[in-house]
């Protein structure tokens, strides 16, 4: 197992010439942007980790000529806000890094999906925006951006549901195929990429893919901003490279009394004490959005559980049997459960349900409920219990 | 293009776009379904039909997933069916089970898959309790009961697609998310038509007509009183289907008989009054035109629509208020009726009319709210105490323990029980513009109308939208303004299809002089009140059955219908006379569209 150990990395929030970037990027072909990010290795920030570059060329590759880049800015994930940050921070990288995406892809319109609580941040995005806008028309290219705001529901970072958002209809993920870079917002092929991702384009086009795909391992490249909360003396935003240990990255983070990480919020896993050092943060190992929660041995477990199944209940959009109704059935069995009104053993039952859910809900919502479930319940079933 | 892939181990060439379900069905390989249904678009929410995919990370749902080239799928894999049993019984975990009691039972679809996947011991939790459930039945034609709902959205698909209406919809999310209407509101204050659509395609007992049947064997056991019942053109190709029948066998005279030995002390026919609704709205139409284009009267409304469908009356109150006055003011057949019943037939049969309870059996739940309107109440009394849909009529018989398929076929009562052909088709769409261009082309030009066997083929089938025009030549004398006229007719069932006529009105570009609209998909046949399930298929073999049942009649055209020839000689007079518009017309309501 590659382990790179922890390295802090200063890319996301390096200062560039926007102008400079953009000019280069617009100097290339779509084809060799989009080589250019293939060859990075560069997978999506948002959790999913699909590869922003295959992405780029299937969307490049449909011929209807009105397409959309739509960035998701819809930071809901427990645990996440590095998003923030880098908008609050770069806000004019995430507006570049759209910009060569629509150079890559053949789109002219992008859309920002903001996470409603997020609406603080707009008067000042909005300025930086109008700079952007300025600097594109100097250039030569063609390419607008325009705001959405959400309103609340978790459910809306999810892509079909999301373009459902803008659309002005209801949130609820689409069936798929068709796949958005086929049919996404407004039924147009759409690139939708997470807000950290649109900016290591951007610095991937300034430093270029051999530069990039140094840092990381071989299935995760690059860096990755960490949102750390939880029992930690350094909470807030770390950009590191990818392929350390939970163990590494405890070390730094930890308080001496670590006890179990969630890594990826609410729908990420949770290792205890006993896998930290086997356990590689990246998509060999834990996949991340960038949650690290870390919690000691004063933590109750079972309140962890809980008030992640809590939230997935409410957060469920409701239109699919295995998430709407098997959420409920996880939270009200495990409160059964602690309070000794169903045997200890229902828990085998749930842990099954928690592997349904998985793999026959619509969307990545109700598919990835089992992952914190079946962990927390795995390595903690004392605490669940008693 | 054709896909190749397998299905269980079978080669299977289908058409690109097809589902996997579908395909699977091509080889008679069943996968079971929920939120799925043939009149609406894929939802692929409810995911009992999840089947597994060769290299696929997850189970798919058949229903929502295209084929394509080189798919190794199972039907029926341990994980399929472990997946399916632990879907099924949460359906069960968020229904109230109060099966032996509910009105769907045994005919409810949930119960069926239960029954193969979910037998024996509970698995979770219930989760029933957990809600403060409240059960609406505010509105006369039908019961929402949230408690059984499983949130297929089969309804809410059903009303937006179909009827363009939304009177239901998805709210809230998560443990919350419901079918609600417009911020909650009671069914019988929101825009709902009250059409039962959605009633015909919901799987369970959350939405099932609000049954009358109880107090129709009242009435039929009080001595003291006179029932008399109408069945709609509609039912009696349908019946059948609830009692053991396929669809589309027209079971009218045994229906007839059934009727008798319920208990019914006279069986009329509803196709009586549809004649009659022929003369009044024919002669309303031809009064119209001569307005329009004899007298150059800016003030009358054209086109003019009909007015027989309850669900489409409260469509235009609330969503097209304004084109209230280009409705026909004749009532519905039904209402006709219901107003001779307690007038006319009372004093021919020497009754007192106080003592009279009239019933009607309709294809419809939108009917049980037009008998509630406060304007039919033209007798003096409730023109119509009941309505029972074709559903109720089949328990009613089933309760009193007839053995349908032996019974004697018979004939309907006199006075208001003759029919013709016209009167028959009623109950399909572009039935009445049929049976009116038979009579108001005769009356203007004294000939038949220039049809092979009376069949105005174009009025027929179902298209959302059929036009026709017909040319207007060799007038008598007293509708010579009409000569040379080209009558351009527009016909449209399902409401969503009324809307696209509305919205070419609106934007005036509706070039019709009478338009025929019917909420429902196929006109009565394909009805909230009819036998469950419905699909295209079921709907056109009723539709056969009606025009059918109209090639046997020996009368074919309303006005040589002798009942109705003896009501306005004895009674009415002549079509819009006095006593007519008191009886048999009426007004409308604008409402609040939302």
């Amino acid at each position: 197992m590659e382990n790179k150990g922890l390295n802090k990395v200063g890319l996301i929030f390096e200062k560039i010439n926007q102008k400079e970037v953009l000019t280069k990027a617009f100097n290339m072909s779509s084809n060799e942007i989009i080589q250019d990010i293939l060859d990075s290795g560069l997978k999506g920030r948002g959790g999913a980790g699909f590869p922003t570059g295959l992405k780029w060329k299937y969307t490049a590759a449909e011929k209807e000529p009105e397409k959309y880049i739509v960035c998701n800015a819809d930071e809901g994930e427990p645990g996440t806000f590095k998003d923030r940050e880098i908008l609050d921070k770069v806000a004019y990288k995430v507006y570049g890094g759209m910009a060569i995406a629509g150079k890559a892809v053949g789109a002219k319109n992008g859309i920002v999906y903001l996470r409603g609580e997020y609406r603080f941040l707009l008067p000042q995005l909005m300025k930086e925006l109008e700079s952007f806008h300025n600097i594109i028309e100097e250039i030569g290219f063609d390419f607008k951006i325009r705001y959405c705001l959400g309103s609340g529901a978790y459910i809306c970072g999810e892509e079909s549901a999301l373009f459902e958002s803008i659309q002005g209809d209801r949130g609820e993920p689409r069936n798929k195929p068709p796949y958005p870079t086929t049919s996404g917002v407004f039924g147009k092929p759409t690139s939708i990429n997470n807000v950290e991702t649109l900016v290591s384009t951007m610095m991937i086009i300034l430093h270029g893919p051999g530069s990039y795909s140094q840092l990381g391992t071989k299935d995760s490249r690059g860096s990755k901003v960490f949102s750390v909360s939880g029992d930690t003396p350094t909470p807030g935003i770390f950009e590191l490279e990818l392929g350390m240990s939970v163990q590494e990255f405890v070390n730094e983070f930890g308080d001496g009394d670590t006890k179990a990480v969630q890594v990826g919020g609410a729908s990420g896993f949770c290792v205890p004490r006993k896998k930290f050092q086997n356990t590689i943060i990246g998509f060999e190992g834990v996949p991340t959005g960038g949650s690290m929660k870390l919690f000691n041995s004063s933590r109750s477990m079972y309140n962890v559980l809980h008030n992640y199944l809590d939230f997935f209940a409410e957060e469920s959009c409701g239109q699919c049997t295995p998430c709407r109704v098997g959420c409920q059935q996880l939270l009200k069995g495990v409160e059964k459960v602690k309070k000794g009104e169903v045997k200890s053993n229902y828990l085998n039952e749930l842990v099954k349900l928690a592997d349904t859910m998985k793999i026959a809900s619509k969307c990545g919502l109700g598919q990835s409920v089992g992952n914190a479930f079946r962990t927390i319940v795995e390595n903690f079933r004392e605490e669940i219990i008693y | 293009m054709m896909i190749n892939l397998n299905i269980n181990d079978q080669k299977v060439s289908v058409p690109k776009g097809t589902t996997v379900l579908e395909a699977a069905r091509k080889q008679n390989i069943n996968i079971p379904t929920l939120c799925n249904h043939a009149d609406l678009c894929v939802a692929g929410n409810c995911r009992v039909c999840v089947v597994e995919q060769k290299g696929a990370r997850t189970l798919i749902a058949a229903c929502a997933m295209p084929v394509s080239e080189g798919m190794d799928i199972h039907t029926n894999t341990l994980k399929v069916r472990n997946a399916r049993k632990h879907i099924v019984e949460l359906l069960l975990s968020e229904h109230r089970s109060d099966c032996t009691k509910c009105y769907k039972n045994q005919k409810c679809e949930l119960q069926a898959l239960a029954n193969e996947f979910a037998f024996g011991d509970t698995l979770f939790l219930d989760l029933v309790e957990d809600h403060n459930y409240t059960i609406d039945r505010s509105s006369p034609s039908f019961i929402k009961d949230d408690s059984k709902c499983i949130r297929c959205q089969r309804c809410v698909r059903t009303c937006s697609e179909l009827q363009y209406i939304s009177a239901i919809a998805v709210s809230n999310k998560g443990l919350h998310q419901k079918i609600s209407s417009f911020h909650n509101r009671p069914m019988s204050h929101v825009v709902c038509t009250n059409c039962g659509q959605c009633v015909n395609r919901c799987p369970t007992g959350a939405l099932v007509e609000k049954t009358y049947i109880d107090q129709v064997w009242d009435a039929i056991y009080d001595p003291e009183k006179h029932v008399v019942v109408q069945t709609a053109p509609a039912v009696r190709v349908a019946l059948g289907e609830d009692l053991g029948y396929d669809p589309g066998e027209r079971v009218t005279g045994k229906m007839v008989t059934a009727l008798r030995q319920l208990g019914f002390d006279s069986i009329l026919d509803t196709d009586f009054t549809a004649d009659l609704t022929i003369m009044e709205e024919g002669t309303e139409l031809l009064t119209r035109l001569k307005k329009v284009l004899v007298d150059g009267n800016k003030d009358i409304a054209i086109p003019m629509f009909t007015s027989c469908s309850p669900g489409w009356i409260k469509f235009i109150e609330h969503k097209y208020p304004q084109y209230l006055h280009n409705l026909s003011t004749c009532k519905s057949p039904q209402q006709m009726f219901g107003a001779l019943a307690k007038t006319y037939y009372a004093q021919k049969r020497r009754l007192d009319p106080s003592k009279i309870v009239s019933v009607s059996i309709m294809p419809c739940t939108a009917k049980k709210y037009e008998a509630d309107r406060p304007e039919m109440r033209a007798s003096g009394y409730k023109d119509i105490d009941f309505v029972l849909t074709t559903r109720e009529l089949a328990v009613m018989v089933k309760q009193a323990g007839l053995d349908f398929r032996n019974l004697e076929p018979s004939h309907y009562d006199s006075v208001m029980g003759d029919s013709t052909g016209a009167g028959v088709i009623f109950g399909a769409t572009g039935g009445v513009m049929e049976a009116a261009l038979r009579t108001a082309y005769e009356i203007v030009t004294g000939r038949e109308v220039p049809f092979k066997n009376l069949n105005i083929t174009p009025a027929r089938g179902m298209d959302g939208v059929k036009e026709a025009t017909i040319k207007i030549e060799g007038c008598t004398d007293d509708w010579k303004f009409l000569e040379g006229v080209e009558l351009k007719v527009a016909i449209a069932h399902g409401l969503t299809n009324a809307n696209k006529i509305m919205k070419l009105v609106k934007a005036g570009k509706a070039p019709y002089h009478f338009v025929e609209i019917m909420a429902c998909p196929g006109g009565c046949i394909g009805g909230g009140g009819q036998p469950i399930p419905t699909s295209m298929e079921i709907r056109k073999n009723r539709m056969k059955a009606i025009y059918s049942e109209d090639e046997h009649m020996v009368l074919r055209k309303s006005h040589e219908n002798p009942d109705v020839i003896a009501v306005y000689k004895e009674f009415l007079g002549k079509p819009n006379s006095h006593l007519s518009h008191e009886l048999l017309h009426t007004h409308y309501v604008a409402r609040e569209n939302y």
